[in-house]
């Protein structure tokens, strides 16, 4: 039987006055890939923002792993296994590839278990193998979105949020990162993934959310989703 | 030899200002904040190592603690209840409260302690060293020995030590560093308590240097050394060294020149000229100000 792991209830988020996110509810399964679709404004990145604590909701409950996390400090959530890869990466531009990595485990206490990670995220991009000691700032695009995401991993978070992995990507390392997801995902991480790139992020999810100015419109099985008239014509292109 | 006793001098000068500029820059670097009640920690390092020389006698290294130990609880306390609260409102809040908690401490010190100048008891007793043909008195040597261990020992906290790197990625990117499971009310609370710690020293080396402190004594260096952050790249901790350096042997050159008037123009002649040709200091990071 499958375990919820996140468990979002009329979540309601507020800026000053501005209501950005009016009373959603979603879950995510253990093991699942769950995606988050949206126009700009919708609500995307807050709601992310709030699952991992830097926003503090105004109404609604968020439970991980059958735990009430509302309110509590971002690294305490970073404690309990949420990691995110926020949006537009933010890597630490002035540090070098292996300290934003470092970084990234600071959670982490047993080195032994760092190191071994460190060399598995070595391994699956070994981009930032050969560029460990590189200002972080001078990366590529790509590699940059690659750190953001070993970064992440360095904390071997049960549930990994993505923030539009795939923004200001060329076409090819958009399907090289969507894989990789798909990797992490089959390696034993449960994900929520946010994108705009709804065609690529419906491809590789179980199930999906639609969010519009702050409401869930649509939520349902992704392959379902894809075939759907409104989701087709809103956010598919078609 | 002239030019090198003088320079010998500036850099005494320049290490005092180096110390407390590093507290300026550090907070700066972490919550954007220019924490203006910075220079009367550095009195209250000053009168703390008075006091604790009244109780214990003149002993350098325990003064030295005691001084970096009371400041580092006293920077702690202020960014606590002083800053924390205002943290995420507009800054000019926290800017008007910082000038406030400086009036404050200068005014405990007038009332309780008192409004004038007193004489620094002796904590090293001065003799002179000779180099080649150099006479240097030990207190300089001192001084500049003193003042170069701590900017060592904070150039490997921050380079090195766990701490140290949660502090340089909060300086980056402050929910960057939340995401990554950094505490960062605590690493804001070891900002606050290692630059009050650094002005406290700077407070002694004064004390030992040019023997006599009062309420206001922080004022005017307080802002050469910021304007040594600012000379250096606010938020560069190298920067603060070396921008500390620049200021005190180009104000000690003034002196030694016979232009006693301009010493305390030269340093605001050099924030002129810096935020003229390059505002980002010396060593100031690129041209990204992060939020
Ligand atoms: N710091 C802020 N202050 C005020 N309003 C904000 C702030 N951040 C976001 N908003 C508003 O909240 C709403 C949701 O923004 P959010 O960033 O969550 O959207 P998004 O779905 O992630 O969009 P995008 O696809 O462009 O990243 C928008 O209307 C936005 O203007
Ligand atoms: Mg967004």
């Amino acid at each position: 039987m499958a375990e919820t792991l996140l468990q979002v209830e009329d979540l309601n988020v507020h800026y000053g006055a501005i209501h950005a996110i009016k009373g959603i509810s979603f879950h995510v399964q253990r093991g699942e890939i769950v995606t988050l679709i949206g126009a700009n404004g919708a609500g995307k990145s807050t709601t992310l923002r709030a699952v991992s604590g830097l926003l503090r909701p105004s109404h609604g409950k968020i439970f991980f792993a059958g735990a009430d996390i509302t309110g509590l400090a971002p690294h305490k959530i970073v404690a309990r296994g949420i990691s995110q890869v926020p949006e537009g990466r933010r890597i630490f531009p002035e540090m070098t590839v292996l300290e934003n990595l470092e970084l990234g485990a600071y959670t982490r206490r047993d080195r032994a278990e760092i190191k071994r990670n460190l060399e598995r995220i070595y391994g699956r991009f070994p981009r930032l193998k050969e560029r460990s000691r590189q200002v972080a700032g001078t990366l590529s695009g790509g590699e940059q979105q690659m750190l953001a995401i070993g970064r992440c991993l360095m904390s071997e978070p049960e549930l990994m949020l993505l923030d539009e992995p795939s923004m200001g990507l060329a076409p090819i390392l958009v399907r090289e990162i969507f894989s990789i997801i798909e990797e992490i995902n089959d390696a034993g991480t449960t994900i929520l993934l946010v994108e705009q790139n709804a065609n690529m992020a419906l491809s590789i999810a179980n199930r999906a959310y639609v969010l519009e100015t702050g409401t869930i419109t649509l939520s349902g099985a992704a392959k379902e989703l894809a075939h759907n008239e409104r989701v087709k014509k809103a956010y598919l292109g078609a | 030899m002239e030019f090198l006793q003088q320079l010998i001098n500036g850099l005494q000068l320049g290490s005092i200002y180096a110390l407390i500029a590093l507290g300026y820059t550090m907070v700066y670097g972490i919550v954007k904040l220019i924490n203006f009640a910075h220079g009367d920690i550095y009195m209250i390092g000053a009168y703390i190592g008075f006091f604790a020389v009244g109780f214990m006698g003149p002993q350098f290294i325990p003064a030295l603690i005691l001084a970096m130990v009371g400041c580092a609880i006293l920077g702690f306390i202020i960014e606590r209840f002083a800053y924390r609260p205002l943290r995420g409102k507009p800054r000019i809040a926290a800017l008007t409260t910082a000038l406030g908690v400086s009036l404050l401490l200068e005014n405990l010190v007038r009332k309780f302690i008192g409004p004038n100048y007193i004489a620094y008891p002796t904590l090293v007793k001065s003799t002179t060293i000779y180099i080649g043909g150099l006479q240097i008195s030990n207190i300089k040597l001192i001084v500049l020995s003193v003042a170069l261990i701590m900017m060592f020992g904070l150039q490997f906290i921050v380079l090195k030590t766990r701490t140290g790197k949660a502090m340089r990625a909060a300086s980056q990117d402050l929910d960057a560093a939340r995401l990554m499971g950094i505490d960062v009310n605590a690493v804001i609370s070891y900002t606050f308590m290692i630059g009050s710690a650094l002005a406290a020293t700077a407070g002694i080396l004064v004390g030992v240097a040019y023997p006599r402190i009062d309420p206001y004594m922080g004022i005017l260096p307080g802002l050469k050394a910021f304007v040594a952050a600012v000379l250096g790249g606010i938020g560069s901790i190298p920067g603060a060294m070396v921008g500390g350096l620049v200021m005190g042997t180009a104000e000690t050159m003034v002196l030694g020149f016979g232009k006693s008037t301009f010493r305390d123009a030269i340093a605001f002649t050099i924030l002129i000229i810096v935020l003229l040709v390059k505002p980002t200091g010396i060593m100031g990071s690129k041209v990204n100000e992060k939020v």
